[in-house]
């Protein structure tokens, strides 16, 4: 009862007395049983379910965040256990904009307020998770964000209902048995049933859930970590001081996210052990599959490992159990270990979702997330959308969709999706003259955070008006779902597109991968193709792709193969605005895409075409002949005249050659349209 | 028309006579000059059947000169179509009737045998081109049947329905090189096809051609069209007409449509290969042969004169080639290995084809020894002029730079011109000067406060600007909305836009005296000179509406024009005195001292802001480079005076006259200054090639046609021949001196194609430097990486054998053993 009033309140604030009112004028129990509704539900107040309230919110939506913790980012409280977060606070850049300093802020949510960003928070580098837990606090109170705390969701089923928006509502149930009816239900819970893995003596494996966090428990010990991610190696890193050893065992090699450029490998500031290793220093990684094993205890309460097989043969006595190596006198787990510890990650708590939500899990790569849709939405029920590190299958080991810095963006444009879909608010856009198309381009790859952060995930798309004069541009849109642009945006693409992503070179990933080898960059424009390090690739299409062209792709591409590809070449400083070796060669790529001549024109040169020519280039049409024209100054006409493109007409008298501004001089190039001026233009008309 | 008919019928003998004489050709062409003959000498060699094209002169006058060389020179091309030329003396007492009179003496005929064919007037054979096309025109009349309408091509077409087929080509004019080569190959494709030649650009467009600038030409299939109702399929040549490439093209068309092979690709041979042609093979099994036939045939026609297309039967050829290849592709170029490709439509394999067109041309380029154009070299002015200048320091600190910080409140402080731009962008950049230089100008005069403000450092400043495009001026006044400026971005335009806006208009004014003052200028003295008009309203204190309706449009044109308001209760005085009935407006000229009035009944600010517009354009402006666009928006074709300095003012009275008389109605007339506008003389250069002597009076029909008419220099620019000139060119009697080019702006250079440039990597094998050949590698290895990971361990049959690979030394030679394997997949 008292949840559907203060339901009611944020609706309608100026209510607020008769709102008081209400329940104690209507004291009847009954009422519990009615579900309190809401447009939209998000479950999980963590860092992806308040971004979503965040623009719910700004959209003004009829919406609920449900956490079942007292406060938000409660995964935080407890995660990482030894505190640092390894997602980097970058506070200084040398920038100002904005937009380009959160290409390197990978703990802020995306708000309109400065204040709530997280370098006010910390002035660490790797920052403590406590510092993210006021964040995040301090985010949900100064934006106000409608957050039921304390309210865990135990069960989530479907009601079918003709008048509901997607054909049926989602029915949450909390602790309480109080029930909430929402048409679109907006999942953000994240992974949280640690991993474990089935093996005889599992039971005496120590979970990182619940091991001890104290160097002092593991001095003079044989130790054993099972897993090779980052809570692995944060787990070694800690007591890698005070033990005898440290033995890394997992299913394959370990993956660094520096030859991965993913950032859910593992990161150099937790790769100590890999330097003691290799430094002779008696820690060590093994590979091996973890259901294969078994752990058995011996009298003294040590731990030897050996294989479930022979388990599977024997009798099951701790001290008679055959060991590997009884056969094989080298064998490398041959120790006996003080203790094990099992870091092993998290999965997606299905359990909550009735089996008619059709929630299933994801592919062999990311069986730990549910399925869903490049448009993040469940491909078992409509209208239910997973958001933040549980929507990860779409970009797993690729991008940054499964952390903040990746899914604030990713969220966002659920939201966008959401808004067309069930307002008819259709996807933002800007419209330019063909004119500004490189600058529109060469400022987004610049600047924007969401395509760099998201690179391959969400790209931007230009959508060409009728005879390509004029363009809209569509920021961060879910690429995979680019066949169905259309239904998605609200917008129309019928005179063809580009989208613009950004990528790593095709060869330059990978766990193995040297990416420090000799010529690894690039600097030759027409070499940009084979550009290594994250770079700007714009794709054009003179059709919108169908869903097929896009399933079926050639391997390795992040789209279907284009009608022309473009690469801007890569950059040491991430800076693409160099004018020959980056704006040129984008606008020579445009110009041959849309048959046009993009060029730049002094007024002067547009008042020569404008009586000399019956058409003109696009810049003077969409400026000069709407008094919009580039006048110059007198010094850059002098440096025109220096350079061959402009001529000083001053000077041209009688007697000169009378060379024609569009006749080509050794060394310059012609300022007259593209092809050859045709040898008509000097005939007699007369014959 | 007589001998035109007998010509037709004895042509083939021509024909037939060829050979003989090529053989003359060597002894012929060793001859330096023409022959000169005398009348009767000429008469007499003139044989049966053979065409000969004599010049007829009296002496070697220095005006016939030019057209001896050329004619000189169209000797060898005549001879190797048997055609002799002969140069013929009139000055030895011997006279013919060809010889003629002074006046055409100019003349060369054309006689086959002694019949004469054909008389031309020396200026139509003005160069070796016009020469050899009027002569094999006049020659093939039959063969070639020129017309002018659509009806005509229709007539023909059905007419050759199931019978031949027909060349079709459209030449700008006779005598064009275009012309010629069309000749050359109905000379020899006469007999085969049907040619036909027009010179109507509206007939080309009516049969849906777009680019009419240049000359086309089309193969119409009629031959197999059995039904009259169907139209003859057409096939457009898309190389430039040369004699070489409608050679090329005709022998394609003649080339069969589709063969089917069933040998290697890399053997076979069409005419494509031997045209410079690529063959694309479609590759068929027996299963899918009908569906695959219907494909390549369909291919085949998107192709036709651009490759030969084979259908490849795969079953029986004993050639090993991929699997999934469904299409191979050989280039013309020997020695190159045949491509084997996936393409899964029609488009692709077309491309295909066209960008492999592309880089021949490129290529062919090359070999010329013209140096392919160097993509990396700007060719963009104003990128190119900024960046030239970007060493230069600008006295920046004229303006005031602002951040997100300080944006809000310097804007709400005072009042303050905010320019938008980025640092990268070259326009902008440029425009950042200008900018400066009105910072210089107005230093310590002004009220306003100059700003700039780096969108590429300041992002979330601009877009809240709702700035998303640059360069942007914004001027922000307290209590106002923020105003864009919509000048042109030069010092000029924009000063006098910030000078306009320190009076806020329109002007409220409060007396009749002081709106006397308005309209005599004296009110705002220093402001006059930046605004050609300044506009009165006035209205009674009643008229409420149209009151608004004045504001809204005086608001509107803020910076542009002085706006006032007078609405006094003895504003009747004023309407009195300038005769008009209220609501109305009073527009005074000051240049002219001229007040005109204008009623405004019932008129809604955007036409008063049309009116207004309208009546500050001069009726004979001296044109600019800034004020052009303003007077091309009317629409009509433009009368210019060129003027090497001011203009004569017999000339300006004279053309005001004809204004005065309407008869300048079609026309707007205006003047250039070459001392203010140098690059008109670039104009000039372009409308007659050499610099003419000044005053020069044009009309240039810049809206419909691009014709441009110049008056004769050798008459005096007075009102009464201008008259008659202008009644002539009104009349169709005038010939233009020049149409002005209607090309479209393309690219000016082609861009890097990295698809092919990737494709190729992935047709052909390692070759290639290192980093292409691990581009494939990767995709394996990812694809292999799961299943390789799991058979490691569960695969291997006993637990001795597993436990080999926890050995550490071990692990890492299965490691080494397993990236081996990846490699050797290649």
């Amino acid at each position: 009862m008292g949840l559907s009033a203060a339901a009611l309140l944020w609706g309608l604030p100026g209510l607020l007395l008769t709102i008081a009112l209400h329940p104690a004028l209507s004291p009847c129990p009954a009422q519990a049983s009615v579900p309190a509704h809401r447009d939209y539900c998000v479950l999980g107040a963590g860092p992806a379910g308040l971004q979503m309230a965040y623009f719910l919110q700004r959209a003004g939506r009829d919406y609920a965040v449900f956490e079942r913790a007292p406060g938000p980012g409660s995964f935080f409280t407890r995660y990482p256990r030894h505190g640092k977060l390894i997602s980097i606070n970058k506070r200084y850049t040398g920038k100002a904009n904005a937009e380009f300093n959160l290409r390197h802020d990978w703990n802020s949510l995306l708000s309109h307020d400065p204040r709530l960003l997280f370098r006010h928070y910390s002035n660490a580098y790797f920052p403590d998770a406590g510092d993210m837990v006021r964040y995040l606090g301090d985010f949900a109170d100064r934006l106000g964000l409608h957050v039921l705390y304390n309210t865990t969701i135990a069960h989530v089923t479907l009601n079918k209902d003709q008048r509901a928006w997607n054909g049926h509502y989602f029915i949450l149930t909390d602790q309480k048995g109080q029930a909430y009816q929402c048409s679109v239900l907006l999942v953000a819970t994240g992974l949280s049933v640690p991993n474990q893995v089935d093996f005889p003596g599992s039971e005496y494996v120590d979970g990182y859930e619940s091991m001890s966090v104290d160097p002092k428990d593991f001095v003079g010990q044989n130790v054993l970590i099972l897993g090779r991610g980052n809570s692995a190696f944060e787990t070694a890193e800690n007591i890698l001081g005070v033990t005898n050893f440290i033995h890394m065992l997992s299913r394959s090699r370990v993956r660094l996210s520096w030859a991965t450029h993913y950032v859910g490998d593992l990161r150099a500031i937790n790769n100590g052990l890999l330097d003691t290793y290799q430094l002779k220093s008696l820690d060590g990684l093994l590979e091996s599959d973890l259901t294969d094993l078994a752990i058995v205890k011996d009298h003294e309460g040590k731990f030897h490992v050996t294989l479930k097989f022979f388990l599977e043969e024997g009798n099951r006595s701790a001290d008679a159990v055959p060991l590997p190596q009884d056969d094989n006198d080298n064998f490398a787990l041959r120790v006996a270990y003080d203790r094990v510890i099992r870091c092993l990650g998290w999965n997606f708590d299905f359990s909550i979702f009735s089996k008619s939500l059709r929630l299933s899990a994801g592919g062999e790569l990311s069986k730990k997330y549910p399925l869903v849709k490049a448009s993040y939405e469940s491909k078992g029920s409509r209208g239910l959308f997973v958001l933040g590190t549980a929507s990860h299958s779409v970009d797993y080991r690729k991008s940054a969709g499964g952390f903040i810095h990746g899914f604030r963006y990713t969220v966002r444009a659920v939201h966008r999706l959401l808004e067309q879909r069930h307002h008819g608010v259709t996807w933002p856009s800007t419209e330019h003259p063909i004119t500004q198309l490189a600058s529109a381009i060469i400022r987004r790859v610049n600047e924007a955070s969401g395509l760099y952060q998201m690179f391959s995930v969400l790209a931007d798309v230009v959508l060409l008006e009728e005879n390509a004069t004029a363009f809209e541009y569509l920021e961060e849109f879910p690429m995979q779902a680019l066949a169905q642009l259309e239904t998605i945006t609200g917008r129309r693409a019928r005179h063809g597109l580009f989208v613009i992503n950004m990528e790593y070179g095709r060869n330059f990933s990978g766990p193995d991968k040297d990416v420090f080898f000799h010529d690894r960059s690039v600097g030759h424009t027409e070499d940009a193709w084979l550009s290594n390090f994250l770079h700007p690739v714009i794709y054009y299409y003179r059709h919108l792709p169908t869903e097929q062209e896009v399933r079926f792709r050639p391997a390795g591409w992040p789209l279907p193969r284009p009608t022309a590809i473009h690469h801007i070449v890569e950059d040491f400083l991430t800076d693409w605005t160099a004018p020959v070796g980056h704006i040129l060669p984008l606008r020579r790529f445009l110009e041959n895409c849309l048959d046009t001549d993009l060029r730049s024109f002094y007024a002067e040169s547009c008042f020569l075409f404008a009586l000399t020519r019956q058409k003109l280039p696009p810049f003077c049409q969409q400026g000069y002949l709407r008094t919009q024209g580039l006048v110059g100054t007198e010094s850059l006409r002098q440096h025109g005249v220096e350079s061959g493109l402009l001529r000083d007409y001053a000077t041209v008298g009688r007697g000169d050659s009378g060379q024609q501004p569009g006749d080509r001089r050794p060394g310059q190039h012609p300022l007259a349209p593209g092809p050859p001026v045709s040898p008509f233009d000097s005939n007699k008309e007369e014959l | 028309m007589q001998p035109q008919l007998m010509m037709s019928s004895s042509f083939s003998v021509l024909r037939v006579g060829i050979s003989f004489v090529m053989m003359c050709i060597f002894y012929m062409s060793a001859v330096d000059s023409l022959p000169e003959l005398s009348p009767q000498k000429f008469f007499s060699t003139l044989q049966p059947g053979k065409a000969t094209l004599a010049y007829f002169c009296q002496a070697d006058f220095p005006s016939t000169s030019v057209f001896l060389e050329e004619l000189n020179e169209a000797d060898k091309p005549l001879q190797d179509y048997g055609i002799s030329v002969t140069k013929v003396n009139c000055v030895t007492k011997e006279t013919s009737r060809y010889c003629g009179s002074e006046k055409n003496l100019m003349k060369a005929y054309l006689f086959r045998g002694h019949i004469l064919l054909r008389e031309f007037p020396t200026d139509t054979l003005f160069n070796v081109d016009a020469i050899v096309a009027h002569v094999l025109f006049a020659l093939l009349f039959n063969e070639v049947k020129y017309i002018t309408t659509l009806g005509d091509l229709q007539n023909t077409e059905n007419a050759l329905k199931g019978k031949a087929n027909i060349a079709f080509s459209y030449v700008r004019a006779i005598g064009t090189p275009e012309h010629r080569a069309v000749m050359e190959a109905a000379f020899v494709y006469g007999t085969t096809y049907q040619f036909v030649l027009t010179t109507e650009i509206a007939l080309l467009q009516s049969i849906g051609t777009e680019d009419i600038e240049y000359a086309h030409l089309y193969f119409f299939h009629c031959k197999p069209v059995l039904d009259l109702t169907q139209q003859c399929r057409r096939t457009l040549m898309e190389q430039s007409l040369t004699t070489l490439n409608i050679h090329r093209f005709i022998k394609t068309m003649e080339a069969p449509l589709l063969t089917e092979v069933a040998e290697d690709p890399q053997q076979v041979s069409t005419v494509h290969l031997q045209l410079g042609l690529p063959l694309v093979f479609i590759v068929s099994q027996q299963a899918t042969y009908e569906a695959d036939r219907t494909t390549a045939e369909w291919v085949a026609w998107r192709l036709l004169g651009k490759a030969g297309v084979l259908l490849l039967l795969r079953d029986s050829l004993e050639v090993d080639f991929p699997k999934n290849a469904n299409v191979v592709f050989k280039r013309a170029e020997e020695g190159v290995p045949v491509e084997f490709l996936v393409l899964s439509n029609i488009d692709l394999i077309v491309s295909r084809v066209e960008s492999n067109m592309h880089i021949e041309e490129m290529h062919e380029d090359e070999d010329n020894d013209i140096e392919g154009p160097d993509m990396d070299i700007q060719d963009d002015e104003v990128a190119e002029t900024v960046y030239r200048d970007r060493k230069r320091q600008l006295p920046l600190e004229l303006t005031v730079e602002l951040t997100e910080e300080t944006f809000n409140a310097t804007v709400t402080a005072s009042d303050s011109i905010v320019l938008f731009y980025a640092g990268w962008q070259a326009v902008s950049m440029a425009f950042l000067q200008s900018y400066i230089d009105v910072a210089i100008k107005l230093k310590g005069t002004s009220t306003m406060l100059l700003t700039r403000v780096n969108c590429a450092d300041w992002s979330h400043v601009c877009a809240k600007q709702n700035v998303t495009e640059f360069p942007v001026v914004k001027m922000y006044k307290e209590g106002e909305n923020p105003v864009s400026y919509a000048g042109m971005l030069g010092t000029e335009d924009l000063l006098k836009f910030i000078q306009l806006n320190r009076i806020s208009c329109p002007v409220n004014i409060t007396s009749v005296q002081e709106a006397e003052e308005y309209l005599s200028g004296k009110l705002h003295k220093d402001l006059v000179s930046y605004s050609s008009v300044s506009v009165l309203g006035l209205f009674s204190p009643t008229m409420t509406t149209a009151k608004e309706e004045f504001t809204e449009a005086g608001n509107y044109l803020k910076g542009c024009v002085i706006t006032g308001i007078y609405s006094e209760e003895d504003v009747l005085t004023l309407s009195n005195k300038y005769a008009v009935t209220l609501p109305a407006l009073l527009l005074a000229r000051h240049k002219e001292g001229k007040i005109e009035s204008i009623s405004l009944a019932n008129v809604h600010a955007q036409e008063i802001v049309q009116i207004i517009t309208n009546a500050s354009l001069e009726i004979f402006p001296e044109i600019t480079v800034e004020n052009l666009p303003t007077y091309l928006r009317l629409q009509k074709p433009l009368l210019i005076l060129f003027s090497d300095g001011s203009i004569n003012p017999q000339h300006k009275k004279a053309i005001l006259m004809l204004l005065k008389e309407k008869h300048l109605d079609s026309l707007t007339p205006c003047w250039l200054n070459l001392k203010n506008t140098p690059v008109g003389r670039g104009i000039l250069q372009a409308y007659f090639d050499t610099l003419p002597p000044l005053p020069l009076l044009a009309v240039v029909n810049l809206h419909s046609g691009g014709q441009v008419f110049a008056f004769p220099s050798d008459q005096a620019i007075t009102e009464r021949n201008l008259l008659l000139w202008l009644k002539k060119l009104e009349a169709g009697l005038e010939s233009h001196i020049k149409i002005l080019p209607a090309q479209k702006w393309k690219p000016p250079l082609p861009a890097y194609d990295f698809l092919s440039m990737m494709d190729a990597t992935t047709s052909q094998h390692p070759t290639r430097k290192v980093p292409e050949c691990i581009k494939e590698t990767d995709v394996k290895e990812n694809d292999k990486e799961q299943p390789e990971d799991k058979s490691a361990i569960r695969n291997e049959p006993t637990g001795t054998l597993r436990t080999k690979h926890w050995n550490r030394s071990n692990w890492f030679e299965e490691a080494k053993k397993q990236f081996r394997h990846d490699n050797k997949e290649l």
